[in-house]
């Protein structure tokens, strides 16, 4: 398509708007038209997503992104759980950044439980969730630049990726489902000498954070093929539900960890990007910068870190040291409440809200005074976003497509559940 | 009528003297007021919200209370950039009751009214497009339910 072809695409248009009219229909010029089936099984959609595309040409006259090849259950699932047994399930929702998710699980059900965390573990749970912010942002980094056709920047990210994921090990002894975040505090007491490895991690990156900001924004292709690309107006986004890095490159400074502190983040000094571009090249900035504020804030953990419990204090809820188990008859007897049945909570509900590098991440937690949750809600920030992609594909080029879809960083786990 | 937690809230305020008939119930959570609406008066107090700055619905779902009666509740999960508040709107339903789709205030509504539907078999009154979205279309039967088994009707390990 040329230039001229690019300059007369249409107003964009809402998917259920009434009385929209193709810009195809208008024209009599029927041979051009066809429908393109993308997905489910394709692979810049990074999981199964299916979009039906209603092409005139090469421009995108409507766009239906279907969607539930994923559903799991696992919102039923956690209805036959205990409290503390949801965790694992809150890993394989959003499974590029499992430690927000498990932060934002906990921390509803600790504000029912009315538990307080000693700031050692909340400290940990800031540097650990900024760690797994950069490398979902690598990870989204390396497989966009590769749909647009930068294929080195790929391998380069990963190989970052890959020391964060040691770290991960290091810490929990999984690479990706960590479920190392858990009701009342931290999994396992911090390994010996994690300090040091972070320290070490944590220079890398900031070096590789620029180097790779550096190879894409002076690259003449990933500028043409990203600049003035996606653009969608502002209130059509905040109507739509859309969230995180999207609305901040739209000019909204909207982040749930500045306008909903948790956690002790009030205590860290990071700022909140924005851009006003308002196109992929805008939230592609929009992500780098979010770096490296992840970056300032695990330097400032690393300097600052609290010494004391990784554990609140709630025998009733905490599994017992072994140690003590075999000494006390208290903790035996607390060992085995908490193994046979678990632990209540009483008649409530919450929405505690976190900032996922995807977006707003809600967990909604119905308590009805048994072990287990009466109804958990993941308010998914990809699936917020992702009602947005048939409005936003509507009148642009299909090479724009991947481009668009890349930019929105969504992972269908998180979309279906 | 306005309990006496809510009586100094703004927003409870404002749609208390608006409507008068609508709040059947509100508390103040940690998160935020909390609204229980008349479902007759679900679309007049949410064009309301939206005019005191409530520019976001963040989410929709539902709770199954079931044995209970209402059985279910919906709740709307309401944001406001400019004042940074949260609130939750609750609409208490009986079994086959149907409330109206709240699409023409905030599109966001559309796929999570769907979810709802397609989920807990709650009907959204002049949803633009009300189909299953998760489950196949030919599916039978709402897997939120609480009288639906966490393994499905077509399965049962009982008897193994």
């Amino acid at each position: 398509m040329t230039k001229e072809g690019k300059k007369s695409k249409p107003t964009l248009q809402i998917e259920d708007a009434p009385g929209a009219v193709p810009v195809a229909e208008r024209s009599p010029s029927g041979a051009r038209r066809m429908t393109l089936n993308m997905g489910p099984q394709h692979p810049s959609t990074h999981g199964v997503l299916r979009v039906v595309l209603e092409l005139d040409g090469e421009t995108i006259t409507s766009a239906k992104p279907e969607i539930g090849f994923l559903h799991t259950g696992i919102e039923k699932q956690f209805e036959v759980k205990k409290y503390q047994q949801g965790i694992p399930l809150t890993d394989r929702v959003d499974y590029l950044s499992n430690l927000t998710n498990n932060l934002g699980y906990a921390l509803a059900v600790e504000k029912l439980l009315g538990l307080e965390i000693p700031p050692m573990a909340q400290w940990m749970r800031v540097m650990l969730c900024e760690l797994s912010r950069i490398s979902s942002h690598l990870t989204w980094l390396g497989t966009h630049a590769l749909d647009i056709g930068a294929m080195s920047v790929y391998f380069y990210c990963f190989r970052e990726r890959e020391e964060i994921l040691k770290i991960f090990e290091m810490f929990s002894g999984q690479r990706m489902m960590t479920s190392y975040i858990r009701i009342g505090g931290l999994a396992l007491e911090p390994p010996r000498g994690w300090h040091k490895v972070i320290s070490k991690a944590v220079e890398q990156l900031a070096k590789g954070i620029d180097e790779y900001f550096n190879l894409l924004s002076a690259n003449p292709i990933w500028c043409n093929r990203t600049k003035g690309i996606g653009v969608f107006p502002v209130d059509l986004m905040l109507d739509l539900g859309i969230t995180g890095p999207m609305i901040r490159a739209a000019g909204v400074k909207m982040d749930a960890r500045k306008d909903f502190p948790h956690t002790s983040y009030d205590k860290f000094d990071f700022d909140v990007p924005t851009r006003t571009s308002n196109d992929v090249y805008g939230r592609f900035e929009v992500r780098m910068e979010e770096m490296r504020q992840s970056v300032r804030i695990v330097r400032q953990a690393l300097a600052g870190m609290p010494s004391g419990a990784w554990q609140a204090d709630a025998p009733h809820i905490l599994l017992p040291d072994r140690e003590k188990m075999k000494t006390q008859m208290e903790s035996l007897i607390y060992h085995f409440k908490i193994v046979t049945e678990g632990f209540r909570v009483a008649e409530n509900s919450v929405y505690q809200v976190v900032e996922s590098p995807r977006g707003e991440l809600g967990f909604y937690v119905v308590a009805d005074g048994t072990p287990n949750p009466h109804r958990v809600f993941m308010r998914t920030p990809s699936f917020g976003n992702l009602q947005a992609l048939g409005a936003m594909l509507q009148g642009q080029l299909i090479a724009d497509s991947i481009a668009i879809m890349g930019s929105m960083d969504f992972v269908l786990g998180d979309v279906d559940r | 009528m306005l309990p006496e937690i809510a009586a100094e809230n703004p927003t409870a305020l404002a749609v208390q003297t608006e409507y008068p008939e609508a709040i059947v119930d509100a508390k103040v959570a940690s998160d935020g007021l909390v609204l229980y609406i008349s479902p007759l008066l679900l679309t007049p107090v949410c064009r309301l919200l939206k005019e005191q700055g409530f520019d976001r619905l963040t989410a929709v779902t539902a709770v199954d209370w079931w044995p209970r009666s209402p059985r279910f509740e919906v709740v709307y999960f309401l944001h406001s950039i400019k004042n940074n508040v949260r609130t939750r709107v609750v609409v208490r339903l009986k079994e086959a009751e149907s409330v109206e789709s709240l699409c023409g205030i905030w599109r966001s509504a559309n796929w999570y009214e769907r979810e709802v539907f397609d989920l807990f078999g709650i009907e959204f009154r002049n949803h633009p497009n009300l189909e299953r979205i998760m489950m196949p279309a030919d599916w039978e039967g709402h897997p939120l339910r609480k009288d639906y088994p966490i393994h499905g009707f077509k399965y049962s390990y009982q008897d193994e």
